[in-house]
């Protein structure tokens, strides 16, 4: 065992670190946040151009060859800067699934530009029946020839309304919750028949529903075996919960960081709240959570790169607990904050709402801790 | 001791039951049923209907203009009108600043002020905190210095709920000098918004509404005869509203029926798990989390009754509100949560013009789903504001425990 990250990890830290530290300040953010497409086109550019959106993918794929160590290293740092970025959507969400099922062919039209930083993706895969079921699947592609229809609607889909195309999960056979008989396809979201309806989400990041009605498309638009794409669906699923996890621990350390020092200036009754022993010990609390947070997604990391096969129990554990840590922590940070916690203008409240929408993408806390519990 | 409504009791609840059912205009039925903010003609529209029946001022004396019900028959109303989604009365008015009025205004301040308040002709607002007194709320700067007729106020007060609605504020002010120990130099104060002086300044909250405001006062010039009661005074009549505050913040009624909600919208919401087969009530997970809920809600359900007989017998609230305040923050922070649990990936769109009237976009999201994290992200404050749950604790520590 060796939990020290190596020089080629340190320095990555640090890349990232500088980033957000010397780019990334709290204004920037706010007004990337609220700029019209959600996110800098010349910060993604910069990323391309650093190699971080190569990252996850395999060398001979043209990618940088990074683990899962790797990936939580880079995803704790966005989490300190609240990164509003597209990079989960694109390099974990989509990537994944292009690089674990797509042909040479369709890396060379989706991966590579998308290392490149010249195309959005996005990856649809929930539902409004599937909750956080993957195989819950009622989109439907019927596969003709060379030829394919698509109908279904597709819920929350990050980054889907930049995407300029999306990666969708589907049912080419079988009954709703199958296993067998799911799919990958792609589409252009210019396609005849695709509508979305797009949004903000409370995290300050962009989202969509997506419907597809009817869309004609060529079955070469199939990624992998048909029928066959569950396991590859997980993986991807549990990547972008492990992805998550280190964002969550990144946000968490920020949170508390400043609510130890606001504590330590805010004076009441003649005293600063960092004097009284009620609030001392609430935010020993809320660093031991950290402490156990950060623990147990190094050992998600580290079972992932192992592959042992644990690694789906091992995400489990880390989303349920770290699920767990991202609430106390960011309520609690509100709370010591007092009535400036729960407005828009300090970034602590920013901090608990990434803290909150983090507890239920790919999986809620309650979901975690079941899939652990059965596996 | 008997759990039970008397025949009269029962009756009194038919009566509110068919007076909601008559009189509640269904705009504002529909606005609630489909979580539609209101707006302030929202609120006075009802009030005024309350008032209309004699109905507005539950927690008054008769001679005021009051119901003067029983504790059971205000459960009874508070129950029936959370059922059907009535507006809860807005409190500044009728719940706060009006039992101080009648407990120690002049007889002329009790002529001027309280018909207006009964009949919702007024909106008030509080101006308690400061930048610098939160918690600390004895601590504040705002001072009104006597000059002649008049008093000059200066300051800045914030968390002024609703504020930009308002026609009055009443404020806690300095009035005496700066080394008076700090709450005997404190007085309260009645100042017309509309006064030569007074700005403000709108604070978003993090469901992205401008609900509470900072209150600005440059040399604002106020009648002398605003003041209530003495000068000096002004800690001890406000410490009174702050308890009725509590008690009233409690919410039970409110939170059995989203309690009740949550546990309908459940038994319809997939858990994902078969299709669409089984719902997520189904769970057991969270059918143990509910009935938790469930079960502490009820345990406070009776601290409240409690409470409230005994207040009826004569007593001020005590420092018992303290556990109302607590106990009915907590479950409502927990009903939130629940309900963004519920909407799982739902509880993500932040689609804020879907709640607001004349919505005519595509919804997002079944049900009020996409309501549910930005209101767990504003109600944070429950536990904050009317004096934060700390203070509530150190309360109980001191006065009930004598630590």
């Amino acid at each position: 065992m060796d939990f020290s990250y190596s020089e080629e990890q340190q320095m990555l830290q640090q890349s990232v670190s500088k980033f957000i530290s010397q780019d990334y300040d709290w204004d920037s953010r706010q007004a990337i946040s609220k700029s019209a497409t959600g996110f800098s086109a010349e910060h993604w550019q910069l990323f391309a151009e650093l190699g971080w959106l190569t990252i996850p993918f395999k060398e001979d794929d043209g990618g940088f060859g990074g683990s899962a160590v790797d990936l939580i290293v880079t995803m704790q740092e966005f989490g300190k800067g609240l990164l509003v970025e597209p990079f989960l959507a694109n390099t974990i969400l989509a990537g994944t699934v292009i690089s674990e099922a797509g042909s040479s062919e369709q890396k060379a039209t989706l991966l590579a530009p998308l290392m490149e930083g010249s195309l959005q993706l996005a990856f649809a895969y929930a539902e409004p029946q599937s909750r956080y079921e993957l195989s819950n699947v009622q989109c439907s592609a019927v596969i003709n020839g060379d030829e394919m229809v698509l109908n279904g609607h597709k819920s929350v889909v990050l980054n889907g309304a930049a995407a300029e195309k999306i990666l969708v999960s589907v049912r080419t056979s079988g009954e709703s919750c199958d296993r067998e008989g799911i799919s990958l396809i792609w589409v252009d979201a210019s396609t005849a028949g695709v509508r979305r309806e797009c949004y903000a989400s409370v995290d300050g990041q962009r989202a969509a529903d997506i419907w597809f009605d009817n869309v004609a498309l060529p079955a070469s638009n199939l990624l992998g075996n048909v029928g066959d794409a569950i396991d590859v669906i997980e993986m991807t699923i549990d990547k972008a919960a492990l992805a998550v996890c280190a964002e969550a621990v990144g946000a968490m350390e920020m949170s508390l960081m400043k609510t130890v020092e606001y504590s330590k200036i805010r004076k009441q009754f003649k005293v600063t709240l960092s004097t009284f022993q009620a609030l001392q010990h609430r935010m020993a609390n809320m660093f031991i959570e950290l402490a156990q947070a950060k623990s147990i997604l190094l050992m998600a990391a580290m079972e992932m790169d192992s592959l042992s096969g644990r690694a789906p129990k091992a995400v489990s554990a880390a989303k349920s607990r770290i699920g767990k840590a991202a609430r106390l922590v960011g309520e609690e940070s509100i709370q010591i904050h007092g009535g400036i916690g729960v407005t828009d203008e300090l970034d602590v409240g920013h901090y608990f709402k990434r803290l909150t929408s983090i507890q239920f993408l790919f999986g809620s806390t309650d979901h975690h801790t079941a899939r652990f519990a059965a596996s | 001791m008997n759990i039970d409504f008397s025949a009269e009791e029962l009756t009194f609840q038919q009566e509110v039951s068919a007076f909601l059912a008559a009189e509640l205009p269904s705009d504002i039925r529909d606005k609630a049923a489909n979580s539609i903010e209101l707006t302030k003609d929202d609120f006075v529209t009802w009030q005024k209907i309350l008032a209309q029946k004699g109905w507005a001022a539950t927690n008054w004396p008769v001679e005021f203009g009051g119901t003067g019900w029983t504790p059971t028959q205000k459960y009874i109303f508070d129950n029936e009108c959370a059922k059907v989604g009535a507006p809860e009365v807005m409190a500044f008015g009728l719940k706060m600043v009006a039992p101080v009025i009648y407990l120690y205004g002049n007889e002329e301040q009790k002529q001027r002020f309280l018909p207006d308040i009964l009949a919702s002709n007024v909106w008030w607002c509080q101006g308690y905190s400061e930048p610098n007194a939160g918690s600390d709320l004895a601590s504040l700067k705002t001072t009104a210095i006597r000059d002649g007729d008049e008093y000059v106020v200066n300051g800045t007060k914030t968390w002024t709920t609703l504020g930009q609605h308002a026609d009055w504020i009443f404020c806690l002010v300095r009035t005496g000098a700066a080394d008076v120990k700090n709450q005997n130099a404190i007085s309260f104060l009645l100042i017309n918004m509309k006064t030569p002086g007074i700005n403000l300044s709108p604070i978003y909250l993090l469901d992205g509404s401008p609900e509470v405001n900072e209150v600005h006062f440059d040399n604002v010039r106020v009648p002398a005869e605003n003041l209530i009661g003495e000068e000096g005074k002004g800690w001890t009549y406000a410490k009174v509203l702050l308890t009725h505050e509590r008690t009233n913040i409690a919410g039970v009624a409110k939170s059995k029926k989203r309690l009740q909600d949550l546990k309908e919208k459940a038994a319809h919401t997939s858990d994902g798990l078969s299709g669409t087969k089984t719902m997520l009530s189904d769970n057991s997970a969270w059918q143990q989390k509910v009935a938790e809920l469930e079960i502490e809600l009820l345990a406070l359900e009776y601290t409240e009754l409690k409470t409230l007989a005994e207040v009826s017998t004569g007593k001020a609230p005590g420092p018992e509100s303290s556990i109302l305040k607590i106990k009915g923050t907590e479950i409502q922070q927990a009903i939130d949560m629940l309900n963004v649990e519920l909407a799982g990936y739902y509880a993500l769109p932040f689609v804020r013009d879907q709640f607001l009237e004349g919505f005519a976009g595509v919804a997002i999201g079944p049900d009020q789903a996409a309501g549910s994290a930005p209101t767990y992200f504003n109600n944070r404050k429950a536990t904050i504001y009317g004096g934060s749950n700390e203070i509530q604790t150190n309360i109980i520590c001191k006065a009930v425990l004598g630590l």
